[in-house]
């Protein structure tokens, strides 16, 4: 498993305490919505950076008053065929406008990568034996775009009637 | 009709480049069936009983000559020689070698077609109505958002794994011919009370084994944000729509499980935060698009009702096609002629890879060019001089396309069935041609006047059995195929689901099934009423004791 971030591969810095009994008291760390909601007073303290990991049935509304305080966000595909967290990743970077990372983790493929770039996803969790040329793959396939999203890009209908 | 400019060119040339390599990798096992089975169907690739079909879309319905070539030319050279046009504006090859494909889907390019997301859980091809820009009784021209929802949803990379496929239809007329109330989103144009246009958003319509009716999620939305809106549906539907049970996972079942007030709650909330953003459609884009559907540049020419009537009451057989078959023109001197697909025999939507290049030249000669495909299985001319009706029916009658039964008993949709699809119970397409043979004296059918049968080879529907105003539904009893009736289905702007007739019939019974019914009618109807209307008024019964009792029904009659 490898992590992709702004076309290299990095290691983690957050450790992945979701799921287990008891989170690590100091370091950058990843923790489950339960374990969020269960411990966010101390949570909140901390200095260095927290990240969240939703599942794809828990939408981001329910961190939505903390955004500010999480440094990353992982959204979770359980299988590449649930779509819920494209929308997920939409609404953080639309109207919640949220600046952190939001990660793509689970069943994350070559194909699917660039839709989630489009919607907002900025660091992908890529199971492949060449996980920066898949993203160079997923990336050459298209330069026109037919709609806004939230990679900025401009839409076909925008560089149609571009003043001047 | 709208044309490629450089940006669409792109975009379709990249998707087609692109599937060449997930049809590259899936041949070199990179991708596994599953992996490349959602890629696959997002490209019009389906896998049937026998072999690969490919769907291709003709976006709400507009067909060049040029186009309905290349369509004749991918059945000669990829298929065996014919292709079938279904319910959805779409046409399908049911021989389709997967290797093949990438090479078919760039010269569908070269003429400005795609199979993009003519199947998968996304957004489908955006139908409508296949009068738009001709019909006497349009408000306003659906084309134009027809096209911005085209481009809007198409590689939307947000819905593009949606819990269930989506499909989205318009209408610019108070007469619906686009069959609105039974899609995902149906869009119908009017006026508010300010007189302004814009449309009435529907939701949550749709067939298969769980049949709705549209709800009316907003009254009146200006044209606007027509793009936001549906992006609001859309986002709610994506969070919210089942994933649990592929059979409850279309936006009807989530509509109706939270509520329509609930629904609309959410998606007015998205909305508010959205409506003004870069989806407002800026007015130079749909001037521009606009552009491309004003109207061709029509002869002066009258109306030449006294001309047609001679020639009417000299050849009894033409008079037949322009009562059934011709529609009227916005335009003094033009006429709408509907070229039937339903042949006596042949399986509805059918055609053969000559005939296609027939009616492709008769187009130009004809009809400016264009060919209009209906989801009635049938297709238009929808500019023909009235001077030239005379010829074109001569002429069509040669091509065994001029059978006068448009909406009539014999103008029937059916479904591929069980000669194609692996999701049939039935073999759906020899009912139909038992009706058409049984229905063939042109005098009956006028006789019995406004009618639609539609048959479903499942309860999947795609037959649209629900909506018919006789529904046949093949069923399997203990390994054998029997047929379900429904009465008073109708997909118009009055649109209706059919009631169940009584125990499902035996293949061999349901000509004379259906018979009775229409010989039931016939005797019970005032004047003018259609059968729809004399069923609503006399409900299920009679028909009932024909079929089942028709000893009694004698008797008391």
């Amino acid at each position: 498993m490898a992590l992709l971030k702004n076309n290299a591969v990095i290691d983690d810095p957050f450790a992945d305490a979701t799921g287990r009994e008891t989170i690590p008291a100091s370091g950058p760390v990843l923790v489950d919505l339960d374990q969020w909601q269960s411990h966010r007073e101390q949570l909140l303290q901390r200095t260095e950076p927290v990240g969240v990991k939703l599942r794809s049935d828990q939408p981001p509304e329910s961190i939505a008053e903390d955004l500010h305080s999480i440094a990353l966000i992982a959204l979770e595909f359980p299988v590449f065929r649930d779509g819920r967290a494209y929308s997920y990743a939409r609404l953080l970077r639309g109207q919640y406008g949220y600046s952190g990372e939001i990660r793509a983790v689970g069943d994350v493929l070559l194909e699917q990568l660039h839709f989630m770039e489009r919607t907002g996803f900025d660091a992908f969790e890529l199971e492949s034996d060449d996980p920066l040329g898949d993203m160079q793959v997923a990336s050459a396939d298209f330069g026109v775009w037919y709609q806004p999203a939230a990679d900025g890009r401009l839409s076909a209908v925008q560089l149609r009637h571009r003043a001047g | 009709m709208y044309r490629y400019d450089e940006f669409d060119h792109k975009l379709v040339a990249e998707r087609a480049r692109q599937f060449r390599r997930q049809v590259k990798r899936r041949l070199s096992g990179e991708l596994t069936e599953d992996q490349f089975k959602p890629l696959r169907l997002m490209n019009g690739l389906y896998m049937q009983l026998h072999a690969y079909m490919l769907r291709v879309n003709v976006p709400y319905g507009s067909l060049s000559s040029r186009q309905l070539r290349k369509f004749a030319h991918i059945a000669r050279t990829y298929d065996r020689d014919f292709g079938h046009f279904t319910t959805r504006q779409n046409i399908q090859y049911n021989w389709i070698k997967l290797e093949d494909v990438p090479d078919i889907l760039e010269e569908l390019a070269e003429v400005e077609v795609t199979a993009i997301q003519s199947s998968g859980n996304c957004v489908r091809n955006i139908t409508s109505d296949h009068y738009a820009g001709r019909a006497r009784d349009e408000l306003a021209d659906p084309r134009v958002y027809a096209e911005l929802l085209r481009q809007y949803t198409i590689l939307n990379p947000e819905f593009s794994y949606l819990p269930r496929k989506f499909k989205i239809a318009l209408t610019g007329s108070p007469r619906d011919r686009a069959a609105v109330a039974l899609h995902d989103i149906g869009l119908r144009m009017h006026r508010n009370e300010a007189g302004e246009t814009g449309f009435e958003v529907l939701v949550g319509g749709g067939q298969g084994r769980t049949p709705f009716i549209a709800h009316t999620i907003r009254e009146w939305l200006a044209p606007e944000h027509l793009l936001s809106y549906v992006e609001s549906i859309l986002r709610v539907y994506n969070m919210y729509g089942r994933r649990d049970n592929m059979h409850k996972a279309r936006i009807k079942i989530i509509v109706n499980q939270m509520g329509l007030d609930r629904y609309r709650e959410l998606v007015e909330a998205d909305w508010e935060q959205i409506r003004d953003s870069v989806l407002k459609v800026p007015q130079a884009e749909v001037d521009r698009i606009n552009a491309y559907f004003e109207p061709p540049e029509y002869e002066c020419l009258a109306d030449i009702p006294d001309e047609l009537n001679d020639v009417r009451a000299r050849i009894p057989e033409f008079d037949q096609w322009m009562s059934a078959n011709v529609a009227e023109h916005r335009v003094p001197g033009y006429s709408i002629v509907n070229i039937s697909l339903k042949a006596p025999g042949l399986p509805p939507g059918d055609m053969t890879a000559d005939t296609m290049d027939a009616v492709a030249d008769l187009a130009d000669r004809y009809s400016l060019d264009e060919i209009r495909v209906n989801h009635r299985q049938n297709l238009s001319f929808v500019d023909v001089r009235q001077l030239d009706l005379f010829t074109l029916w001569k002429k069509l009658k040669l091509l065994d396309l001029a059978t006068p039964n448009i909406q009539t008993v014999s103008d029937i949709i059916c479904c591929p069935g069980l000669d194609y699809c692996n999701l049939a119970n039935s073999r759906s397409i020899p009912i139909a041609q038992d009706l058409s043979r049984h229905f063939v004296d042109v005098d009956h059918l006028a006789l019995v006047g406004d009618f639609t049968i539609n048959i479903s080879g499942c309860m999947n529907a795609c037959g649209h059995h629900h909506v018919g105003n006789i529904g046949i539904l093949g069923v399997n009893k203990r390994g054998k195929e029997y047929f379900q009736l429904t009465l008073g289905g109708s997909s118009d702007e009055n649109a209706s689901l059919g009631d169940r007739l009584g125990r499902a019939l035996p293949q061999d019974e349901v000509p004379a099934a259906v018979e009775t019914i229409v010989d039931t009618y016939l005797a019970i109807r005032l004047d003018g009423e259609r059968f729809l209307d004399t069923y609503r008024r006399a409900g299920i019964a009679p028909f009932r004791e024909a079929v089942y009792n028709p000893v009694q029904a004698r008797a008391v009659a």
